[in-house]
């Protein structure tokens, strides 16, 4: 991806496509930018008098288009990029202006999962702003006849002190834009004392609307002519329409039609699930206009699938030899000398997303194209599915990104938005699709489910002398490809084979397990599973060791170093191991500093109340929690307290990520209370909030505290790292309050509520 | 036919007396702050006022809104902002936002009846609004950040 590029795409893409332009949205359009020089892929930055840079733009009144090419979804990320552009520019964030850019491969990768969006486009964003900035200098330079060396910026203007001249960026715009475009080797960033917003933040650029109800989501979409739908799919996943009968649903006042669309052809990967639409004039009709409809399935496969038949097959499979996936030493042999032996299974069930905005979708089929306006975190790959699925070139599919009523991984997954399309097309309007909550639980892409098996032979002082864990789970990759059963590197390495301890024998295994759901990722993915059998394991083994949890976790993680991968296949999310080495001393530091800032040891516990602890490093940044919990006899569990620290490198916006932690904190209260997907005959039991509860404002910590380790390493992730450590260190509380392990989540097994 | 008040506007709906008050306001009023979250009365998304009482508008049929005045967060206040939404910025309670209208609502809704509600009052109070997001704590201190305004 090149970031800079100072030609407008106008002229290349000048087509037939503007025909979407008579949909005014709200979302990016302005009415009054819609003349017949611009493109529905025209930015305000491509507009602008002076655009530098395909992410940042400048007028003559001196307003600063900065395009935000990552999805909202809670995040502040559609702020927190931007930030780092007006930083380097040196420019006043009250001018500043936030354009959502449509799905478009200039952009480099959209996809906003993995919690990358800073890692990946910090640099291209400070190169984009020092650019502009550059520019505006070179012009002042030459209007005033001095060297540029001399001159430099304030505030939305530069400044030339020894003749005490300035100029504001407006009125610079124009002959900036006249300038070549400098090499990045020419640009001088600015040095981290004079950074404005980087490391202090602001809060979300669209704070205002959301508090007004104003803010456009995918749910509020709308356009001129517009229809909406609702689907009927097959119950079990690759099942099919047998027959139906439409006559009811058609009474139903409203109801204009009904729709079938075709099953998918395995993998599902991301395409419609098939089934029946109902077309209505509002979306309560469409609701009811499909209760009425009588369809007989043909089940397919997954017809047999039964969720906890399925548990116990993992859990078999767990106890067998797997794949070895990571080995130092010779672990059986160290358990074959015998000792303290211990020996765990850990279970994780199917986790659904539950986004509070269930998936919604409206798109207009019109003369060969398409244009889309959905709630994605992945809009490009929604042009992708798109295109295939009505045969058009992915050219000719406009996406529009609207602000998403939570992601969580969910909406990475664009199949909602394809039937949409597909459904436009049928009907020769603009549909809106709008999936219920028992859609949204029903055919979800579930978090795997997932067993461990956990051993451990304790040696002198309780150490480990060597170490066994198997996990088992239907792999992500199935989704993708029919026959793919084992984890795959990407997922392995959550929590699993980057195992941070520092033992002398180790052999780390994954087993096969065929998936009959479609799997996907929800936030933080295998980190869940993996953490949840690591952490609580290490607190059981300190627990058997009669050792302090904290002191026995150091000892485990050993001393400072970075870990060896040779002989693994260990992707490190992607980063280098150079940029990004695994550093245990940072993992020991947050384990030290939640200790101290949880006053570890020093507060007295009262019956039913204790603390645990746990540290992980997921998405490259360590995290270390403490939770405390109060159960009563009745095993009603509250969490008064919980403190976390995280050491994510170079935070942009630390408000945002207080936020982040605080959330991840009780999204990890509803895996350890609730969560729970289950099957039988292949259909998911589960619909809605009654039997998918997610954590409500008592289930939740009344206090999150936040701290953020002060550090110049390279930016790492913070919208998913707080999960992992906060689940297991809530299930060692429970057993600190109780003397309960929760070994299978969630924790209504043991009677916890 | 049925006659109500929308944000103090005289309306009248000729369709489906059962369709609940949520899509009205969303599909034909085009009033889209109120949301739509489970459509059975669990989440708290689409909570509204009607008659200045707290009401989830996915459940309540057009045929009971007959005759009263509702509130959306549109109508919320005539002149900027009201004291909870004051608050809901001041502590930047937000994530994605999308529970959030239904939160602000629930949380007038609370102050009005009752100025000083204590932490359990306002557990209490808030338990049918989810949010997936996990702002509760912000919840709770904007909460008591806007009763300090409002007294
Ligand atoms: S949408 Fe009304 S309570 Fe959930
Ligand atoms: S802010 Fe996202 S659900 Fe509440």
């Amino acid at each position: 991806m090149s970031p800079i590029e100072n030609v407008s795409r106008r002229n290349f893409l000048r087509g037939g496509v503007f025909a979407a332009g008579a949909f005014v949205l709200g979302v990016r359009f302005h009415p009054g930018l819609l003349t017949v020089d611009t493109l529905p892929q025209d930015t305000h930055v491509d507009l602008a008098k002076f655009h530098p840079s395909i992410f940042v733009g400048m007028n003559p009144d001196g307003t600063v288009w900065i395009v935000a090419h990552r999805s909202e979804m809670g995040t502040t990320i559609r702020t927190s990029l931007p930030l780092v552009v007006a930083d380097e520019l040196d420019a006043d964030w009250k001018r500043v202006k936030i354009e959502q850019a449509i799905g478009d491969k200039r952009y480099g990768d959209q996809n906003t999962d993995g919690s990358h969006s800073i890692r990946s486009f910090y640099d291209a964003m400070r190169v984009a702003g020092a650019t502009a900035r550059f520019m505006l200098i070179q012009a002042a330079a030459q209007q005033w006849n001095v060297p540029a060396a001399e001159c430099e910026t304030d505030l939305h203007v530069v400044i030339h002190r020894s003749t005490n001249q300035r100029a504001g960026y407006g009125e610079l715009a124009g002959a900036a834009a006249k300038l070549p475009v400098p090499a990045k080797e020419q640009l001088k960033l600015k040095p981290k004392s004079a950074w404005r917003y980087v490391g202090k933040g602001e809060v979300s650029y669209d704070l205002a609307e959301l508090v007004t109800g104003k803010a456009i989501y995918g749910m509020d979409a709308r356009v001129e002519g517009m229809v909406y739908a609702s689907v009927e799919r097959p119950p079990v996943i690759g099942g099919k329409v047998k027959s139906y009968d439409d006559q009811d649903a058609l009474k139903v006042a409203g109801v204009l039609q009904t729709i079938p669309i075709d099953p998918f052809q395995p993998p599902p990967a991301f395409q419609p699930l098939g089934g029946i639409a109902v077309i209505a004039d509002n979306t309560w009709a469409a609701f009811q206009g499909r209760k009425k409809l009588n369809i007989s399935w043909d089940n397919g496969p997954n017809a047999t699938y039964d969720s906890g038949t399925y548990k116990n097959e993992l859990r078999e499979t767990s106890h067998k030899p797997c794949k070895v996936v990571r080995n130092i030493g010779d672990a059986d042999a160290a358990f074959a000398k015998g000792g303290k032996i211990y020996e765990a299974d850990y279970y994780v069930p199917l986790l659904a997303h539950a986004t509070m905005e269930p998936m919604v979708a409206l798109a207009e089929f019109k003369d060969g194209k398409v244009t889309a306006w959905a709630p994605t975190q992945n809009p490009q790959a929604a042009q992708d599915i798109i295109a295939k699925e009505l045969g058009i070139a992915k050219e000719d599919v406009i996406c529009h990104v609207t602000l998403l009523g939570g992601g969580f991984g969910r909406k990475s997954k664009p199949d909602y938005v394809a039937e949409a399309a597909v459904l436009s097309k049928k009907v020769g309007r603009p549909v809106k699709v709008v999936w219920t909550r028992e859609d949204d639980i029903k055919f979800d892409y579930y978090n795997a489910v997932a067993s461990m098996y956990m051993k451990a032979a304790l040696g002198a002082n309780g150490k480990p002398t060597a170490w066994l864990q198997r996990s088992v789970f239907p792999p992500i990759t199935s989704t993708f490809d029919v026959n793919a059963v084992y984890g795959d590197p990407g997922h392995l390495q959550q929590g699993w084979t980057d195992i941070a301890y520092d033992l002398p024998n180790l052999r780390i295994e994954n087993g096969p397990a065929k998936a009959h759901v479609r799997i996907g990722w929800l936030r933080s993915v295998a980190n869940i599973y993996h953490g949840f059998a690591v952490q609580c394991f290490t607190d059981e083994l300190a627990i058997a060791a009669g050792r302090d949890q904290v002191d026995y976790l150091l000892d485990l993680i050993g001393k400072p170093r970075s870990i060896d991968f040779t002989g693994v296949d260990y992707p490190n999310y992607g980063a280098s191991l150079q940029t990004y080495p695994w550093e245990t001393g940072r993992l020991r530091h947050v384990t030290e500093m939640v200790a101290e800032k949880s006053g570890w040891g020093k507060r007295k516990h009262s019956k039913g109340s204790g603390v645990g602890i746990a540290a992980h490093r997921s998405f490259l940044t360590y995290v270390a929690t403490v939770v405390e919990v109060e159960v009563n006899d009745q095993g009603e569990v509250r969490i008064p307290r919980v403190d976390t620290v995280l050491d994510a490198g170079l935070v942009v916006n630390p408000e945002a990520t207080r936020a982040q932690f605080e959330g991840a904190a009780v999204f990890g209260a509803s895996i350890v209370r609730s969560g729970e997907i289950t099957a039988t005959k292949g259909a998911v039991n589960q619909s809605n909030f009654q039997d998918y509860p997610v954590a409500r404002i008592g289930d939740a910590p009344l206090q999150t505290n936040v701290y953020i380790v002060e550090s110049d390493a390279p930016p790492a992730g913070v919208g998913e790292p707080g999960v992992p450590p906060f689940v297991a260190a809530f299930c060692n509380a429970v057993f600190a309050a109780t003397g309960k392990r929760v070994r299978d989540l969630p924790f209504t097994s043991l009677g916890f509520s | 036919m049925i006659q109500l008040k929308v944000n103090g506007a005289d309306q009248s709906f000729s369709g489906a007396p059962e369709m609940p008050l949520l899509w009205y306001l969303r599909d034909v009023l085009n009033l889209t702050g109120s949301k739509f979250g489970c459509g059975i009365g669990l989440c708290g998304a689409c909570t509204v006022h009607v008659n200045g009482q707290a009401t989830r508008s996915c459940v309540t049929a057009m045929s009971d809104a007959a005759g009263k005045e509702i509130t959306t967060v549109e109508g919320l206040e005539k002149n900027g902002l009201h004291p909870v939404q004051k608050a809901w910025m001041q502590i930047n309670v937000p994530q994605c936002g999308y529970c959030q209208v239904g939160q602000m609502m629930q949380a007038a809704a609370l102050l009005n009846s009752n100025k000083k509600p204590t932490d359990q009052q306002i557990e209490d109070a808030m338990a049918g609004n989810i949010c997936r997001c996990g702002t509760y704590q912000r919840i709770r201190a904007a909460i008591k950040s806007a009763a300090g305004e409002m007294a």
